[in-house]
């Protein structure tokens, strides 16, 4: 379990932190999400629409749901491989009571009342998940879970009544609402960026609150903590239904984005995906969710040409992605954010020493 | 969470067991008797007139019996490996499923070139124990304890190795003959039908399978015999229990893991052949059966070799009853067994806390 309790610190330090420091401080701290957000925020005056939509919104959307993951994994110590099924369900349901091109199944019912039908479904499917994958532990979750997104898989595969087989749905856009068509590039953009942001800054926030805390205390010693009568079961089961509430909305995003939904969509090579994902960018930080999506969409979208320019096979591209993935794990266990960190960290140490050694007569 | 391979008991202890577990349950023992004399009679007499209303043909019945059981046998050699190595070193390999198709391929390559279908077996068992050997000396053992680590590491690997064989053999299918010795189906002693003019039908069923079932039983056999009977056996079950201690008391415990992995390993290899002749073996088929070996050690108990045995046939036989009696919902009804096993038992049928 190293790889869990070497994670998170980070906002532990954090709250405990002076809370009297100063707007300026905060800035400073944040000063990289911040500068984050501002370009992404001016990102649609540079962009094309492919950059914006295919890039950098579908990458939000993978963020999303590996944030979800990252959330029960960093802060829970519970690797669930059940979140691209808890996202899989809530797009699956917005599509069977929304619009798509097959009225035999679909209900057409205006997205105001399938959205929230559809994400207490999957928050529901989501709680169910954690109940039985609580009920063992630690490697075990792993296992559980990975046979349930199985299950979802091979279910949506063979019904066809409900989920409409290998097919699946197609022509299912974002709804036009306030006179806005959100399926247009630019307010799709937005509404990513949108919900991007406030379930990074909900993570944040939960993680910080007494339900985060007590749930990073379940995973460092579940034994401890009910001794001091939490009960462990009960904040993992939360934890659980929180994450799938983050999937869920990441699931809806996905389908408006994609279009269609099919089996593939939240598939057993898709929840792998995901997991790579929240562990390349590192399970350290909310933050490493979008950083490892960003990095896997980027790879997705140009690894095949760049395989190609330098003379390598371009069908080799889940190679390179395995690779990476197990480079990652073998020698910076907290990910990409790990890695800057220490990066970050020795910088700052080698120029302290370089003015000490001056000091001290090198 | 410790797990266990057998309950450890000798024979006549277990003996002791039964018979104190019927003297206290009388009523569930006679429930449990009626019920296996009624199964025997379901499957060895000819059905009267009503019950094919019921169950369908029978032949359709007793042939997806068989092809559970059988198909269980498959399923066993695979999860069986799994479950060792998850057993001892605590390491959840999801790269098992790229093992098996990477020995199935071997095999494959063995009987193209040497034309021997026993052959191929040990070419397979013994490149996939290479294999493992290799990802247990470079990989697993600078990660001792770490279990998340290295169940990502796995999957790393999974993926890798799943690429690199598309690369190789392609995304076809690939079928290994059967050899002649074993081609065509023999007559079975079991009544199928009864013809109109009084003539008894007897069930006909591929001979390749009930071979390799009974090989799976063997294995299956022997490997109990040395984890209970043997100095290396010992070893093991006291490495599952404590491995720390195993080490203290001077036993060379990383010869002993590198042993079971291969071990393992190779036994996942030999599976892949008998996939490959039982069905076939593409692109997926590692998933497929990493999933199959996941569902067998849930439900079975994870770690321990019996459960193994029989969360393999249990698993085989609903995925082969869904087959026939609900269609669409076959594989399905593998993940609800699952689920009800998970709620009811969260340590599987056989596992021990």
């Amino acid at each position: 379990m190293a790889l869990l309790q070497s994670t998170e610190t980070g906002p532990i330090e954090i709250a405990g932190a002076q809370r009297g420091g100063a707007f300026s401080q905060w800035v400073s701290r944040n000063a990289a999400v911040l500068l984050l957000g501002i370009v992404l925020i001016i990102l649609p005056a540079v962009a094309s629409n492919f950059v914006l939509v295919q890039v950098a919104g579908w990458s939000m959307i993978l963020g999303i749901i590996a944030l979800s993951l990252m959330f029960l994994a960093g802060y829970g110590g519970m690797v669930s491989l059940a979140q691209m099924t808890v996202a899989g369900v809530s797009g699956y349901m917005i599509t069977v009571f929304g619009a798509s091109s097959l009225p035999a199944i679909s209900l057409f019912w205006p997205w105001w009342i399938a959205a929230p039908i559809a994400i207490i479904i999957a928050v529901l499917f989501g709680t169910l998940t954690g109940v039985l994958s609580s009920r063992t532990e630690g490697i075990y979750t792993i296992m559980i879970t990975l046979a349930i997104a199985a299950a979802f898989f091979y279910l949506t595969l063979q019904n066809w009544p409900i989920f409409n087989g290998f097919a699946g749905f197609t022509t299912i856009p974002a709804p036009k609402a306030f006179g806005v068509n959100w399926k247009d590039p630019l307010p799709l953009y937005y509404l990513i960026l949108f919900f991007a942001a406030l379930s990074y800054a909900a993570v944040v926030y939960v993680s910080r609150a007494p339900f985060g805390l007590a749930l990073q205390g379940v995973r460092d010693n579940p034994r401890r903590m009910e001794a001091i009568g939490y009960n462990v079961t009960a904040h993992r089961v939360a934890a659980y239904a929180f994450a799938a509430l983050i999937a869920s909305i990441g699931g809806i995003l996905m389908v408006w984005l994609n279009n269609q939904i099919s089996p593939g969509s939240a598939g057993i090579e898709a929840a792998i995906d995901l997991l790579v994902i929240a562990v390349v960018g590192g399970l350290g930080h909310p933050i490493g969710a979008f950083v490892g999506a960003i990095i896997y969409v980027i790879l997705r979208t140009f690894a095949l040409d760049a395989l190609v320019a330098v003379g390598l096979d371009g069908r080799r591209f889940q190679t390179l992605i395995g690779l990476g993935f197990l480079l990652i794990v073998l020698f910076s266990p907290d990910g990409v954010i790990g890695l800057w960190r220490r990066f970050v960290e020795h910088a700052t140490r080698s120029a302290n020493s370089n003015s000490g050694g001056n000091r001290s007569g090198h | 969470m410790s797990t266990t391979f057998s309950q450890g008991s000798p024979d006549v202890a277990r003996g002791d067991a039964v018979g104190r577990w019927i003297g206290r349950h009388p009523i569930w023992a006679l429930v449990i008797a009626v019920a296996v004399i009624f199964f025997l009679w379901l499957v060895l007499a000819p059905w009267p007139a009503g019950f094919e209303d019921v169950f369908g043909k029978k032949r359709l019945f007793v042939n997806a019996l068989f092809n559970g059981v059988t198909l269980g046998g498959l399923y066993f050699l695979v999860a069986t490996g799994f479950t060792l190595i998850f057993g001892l070193m605590r390491n959840v390999n999801l790269a098992h499923g790229s093992l098996y198709l990477f020995g199935g391929y071997m095999g494959y390559e063995a009987t193209q070139w040497t034309d021997s279908w026993l052959f191929s077996f040990v070419v397979a068992f013994i490149s996939c124990a290479i294999v493992g050997i290799a990802m247990q000396f470079f990989i697993f053992r600078r990660m001792e304890g770490q279990d998340l680590r290295q169940t990502l590491v796995t999957l790393g690997l999974s993926i890798i190795f799943a690429d690199l064989m598309v690369w190789v053999w392609g995304g076809n299918a690939i079928q290994i003959d059967t050899p002649d010795y074993l081609q065509g189906p023999i007559p079975t002693p079991i009544v199928v039908a009864i013809k109109s003019s009084g003539e008894a039908v007897f069930l006909q069923y591929p001979l390749v399978r009930l071979v390799i079932f009974a090989a799976a039983v063997i294995i299956g056999v022997g490997m109990w015999l040395a984890l209970n009977r043997t100095r290396i056996g010992v070893m093991i079950r006291a490495g599952v229990d404590d491995r720390d201690m195993l080490s203290v008391l001077g036993y060379r415990v990383q010869l002993l893991f590198v042993a079971v992995f291969a071990f393992g390993a190779g036994l996942a290899g030999m599976a892949g052949i008998v996939g490959g002749t039982f069905q076939s073996i593409s692109l997926g088929e590692d998933s497929h059966f990493l999933l199959a070996s996941l569902q067998v050690v849930i439900v079975g108990g994870m770690g321990s070799i019996p459960g193994a045995a029989l969360g393999a046939v249990i698993i085989g036989l609903a995925e082969q009853f869904g087959q026939v009696y609900f269609q669409n919902y076959a594989t399905v009804s593998t993940f609800v067994i699952m689920v009800i096993v998970l709620a009811v038992r969260p340590q599987g049928l056989l596992g021990r806390r």
